[in-house]
């Protein structure tokens, strides 16, 4: 009960640091954070990998491992594809200077 | 591995994401940020090998996988073009949505009957908007890949069918909750699949991304509950902050777009129909000849160039930079009128102008380039359409209605650069294109703004 608490505390402060950090962003940025944050929750590829390690029959082992896929997918194509986004940018810091 | 090091590594972790939001906020930072982000899940995702009173199953499937994961993300993250981003985040976003709610099925059937209340809820939670965000997501992918209409979709009683899904959905979830089992929780998830592709269907038009932004906050909250289930403190942090802060991007860029987020999702819903009136009639357009838009932008004092999807299509920017250069050169004053929305996603068109090095103080956004449009002798709008039509100010009830816009009929001249009459993404007719001070130049964006370049050269 207690840890359920704490989990529940550490959500709450979570929300309002994700409010904080992005409350201003330029319209430039937008598709590049949306991109970004989309990367971050495939974290959940973390979770996939616990429950496939415990996974002891076949149809959770299946699903955990097909998790594992998708998961893989979102964390690793989004890093990359924002990372290709935000270097576009860097071309034209060296233009002003 | 010790679990007061394992919980301060994760800790690590966390903070590396808080990083990245933060780095991705501010131009300067951006791309650190996003390295953070990925040093940290790389962390994340070696640590959980070493997770305290794990089993250890299954490594070799699990590295198999993880590698298979990378061989098809990351080539498609590498190869994908410039135009077909959105797309393709909206895609990811759907994958990572339906990985949540496989995380959580998995460990709902380990539980079984020794789940709490609690955890059959976050559970409940995670399949149902895990299982909206796929299939929604995978509509949204279909509709910008133009391999279904980019149209609302809206068909009679359609709204009377969504209810009923939503109603089938929850009494679902609650049949999941008082009785727990396999069976209603395998109904549940195909009710959620259904009502995430009927909640996305009636969405049209430029709205597309504003809904790919809500679903990418949807999985953000998805995956803190899993998190949840799996007392897993790592996934909370991560999946609460994606959920916050792209709950507040969702509402900047609809913002941009001058539409509340309830008209946004909704809006299909109580549009009235639109009169079809005048497409019939054949309406003549003045179209000219590369020679005559070399001219008029000659003669010009001030000249705005007005970016849109068109110019992505083609890959232009780098030949529209030419003929800005140009122009300067020979002491016109040129600037880029940026909407915020113009192409398929807010800030489309600065990241495309800055990889053809165009100078930042030349993009001008929409509320300071407004006001100059009377001093402006030519507009040259290159592939843009619904960021420019008029009838978002004149036309209630027309899907763009509302949108603040670029005022380009206030201009001396307008060009259009445009492939045909076909209408913009949002599929209206613009009343512009047959202005008496509207010259259209058809064609390829790229192949037109060469011949205009080079008839410019030979005056």
């Amino acid at each position: 009960m207690s840890n359920g608490l704490a989990l529940l505390s550490i959500f709450v402060l979570a929300v309002f640091v994700g409010f904080e950090v992005v409350a201003k962003v330029s319209t430039t940025l937008h598709t590049p954070l949306m991109s970004g944050a989309n990367a971050i929750h495939g974290i959940i590829l973390v979770g996939a990998i616990e429950v496939a390690s415990n996974a002891t029959s076949n149809l959770p082992t299946v699903l955990s491992i097909l998790a594992i896929v998708l998961a893989t997918i979102n964390m690793v194509g989004g890093f990359v594809v924002t990372d290709r986004m935000l270097e576009m940018f860097k071309g034209k810091k060296k233009e002003v200077k | 591995m010790n679990s007061n090091l394992y919980g301060l590594l994760g800790l690590v972790a966390a903070v590396c994401f808080i990083l990245a939001l933060k780095g991705l906020s501010s131009p300067k930072s951006a791309r650190r940020g996003n390295i953070i982000g990925a040093i940290g899940a790389t962390l994340g995702t070696i640590l959980v090998f070493w997770a305290p009173g794990g089993h250890h199953k299954n490594l070799i499937p699990i590295l198999g996988a993880i590698a298979f994961g990378v061989l098809v993300g990351v080539p498609a993250a590498r190869r994908i073009q410039m135009t077909q981003m959105p797309q393709l985040v909206a895609l990811f976003n759907g994958v990572g949505g339906g990985a949540a709610a496989l995380v959580s099925t998995v460990e709902y059937l380990r539980l079984g009957k020794g789940a709490t209340s609690a955890e059959i809820i976050a559970t409940v939670f995670t399949v149902v908007v895990g299982c909206v965000s796929f299939s929604g997501s995978i509509i949204t992918f279909l509709k910008l890949q133009e391999i279904m209409t980019t149209r609302p979709v809206v068909f009679p009683g359609g709204r009377f069918v969504i209810a009923g899904t939503l109603a089938a959905l929850l009494g679902s979830a609650g049949w999941v909750i008082n009785s727990g089992g396999t069976k209603p929780l395998v109904i549940m998830g195909a009710l959620a699949l259904a009502f995430g592709v009927l909640f996305v269907l009636p969405v049209g038009g430029a709205d597309v991304p504003i809904v790919i932004s809500l679903l990418n906050a949807f999985t953000g909250l998805t995956v803190a509950a899993s998190g949840y289930v799996l007392q897993a403190t790592l996934l909370i942090v991560a999946g609460t902050l994606v959920g916050a802060s792209g709950t507040i991007l969702t509402r900047l860029m609809a913002a941009a777009m001058g539409r509340s987020l309830f008209g946004t999702l909704f809006g299909a819903f109580t549009a009235k129909p639109q009169e079809s009136s005048g497409a019939a009639e054949v309406r003549s357009v003045k179209s000219g000849s590369a020679d005559d838009v070399a001219i008029l932008l000659n003669y010009a004092q001030r000249v705005v160039i007005v970016p849109g999807f068109g110019l992505a299509v083609a890959q232009a920017q780098h030949t529209v930079r030419e003929l800005a250069d140009l122009l300067a050169s020979k002491g016109v004053d040129v600037a880029y009128g940026i909407h915020p929305v113009a192409g398929r996603m807010p800030g489309h068109m600065n990241v495309l102008l800055a990889e053809a090095n165009v100078p930042y103080e030349q993009l001008v956004e929409m509320e300071e380039v407004n006001p100059t449009f009377p001093q402006t002798d030519v507009v040259l709008v290159v592939g843009a359409n619904d960021v420019v039509n008029p009838a978002a100010k004149t036309t209630p009830g027309c899907p763009i209605y509302g949108m603040p816009i670029l005022d380009v009929a206030q201009a001396g001249n307008v060009i259009f650069l445009k492939r045909s009459m076909r209408p913009g993404f949002a599929g209206i007719e613009n009343e512009l294109l047959y202005d008496p001070k509207t010259t259209l130049l058809f064609g390829d964006a790229k192949d037109s703004l060469t011949k205009v370049v080079s008839a410019l050269k030979a005056l």
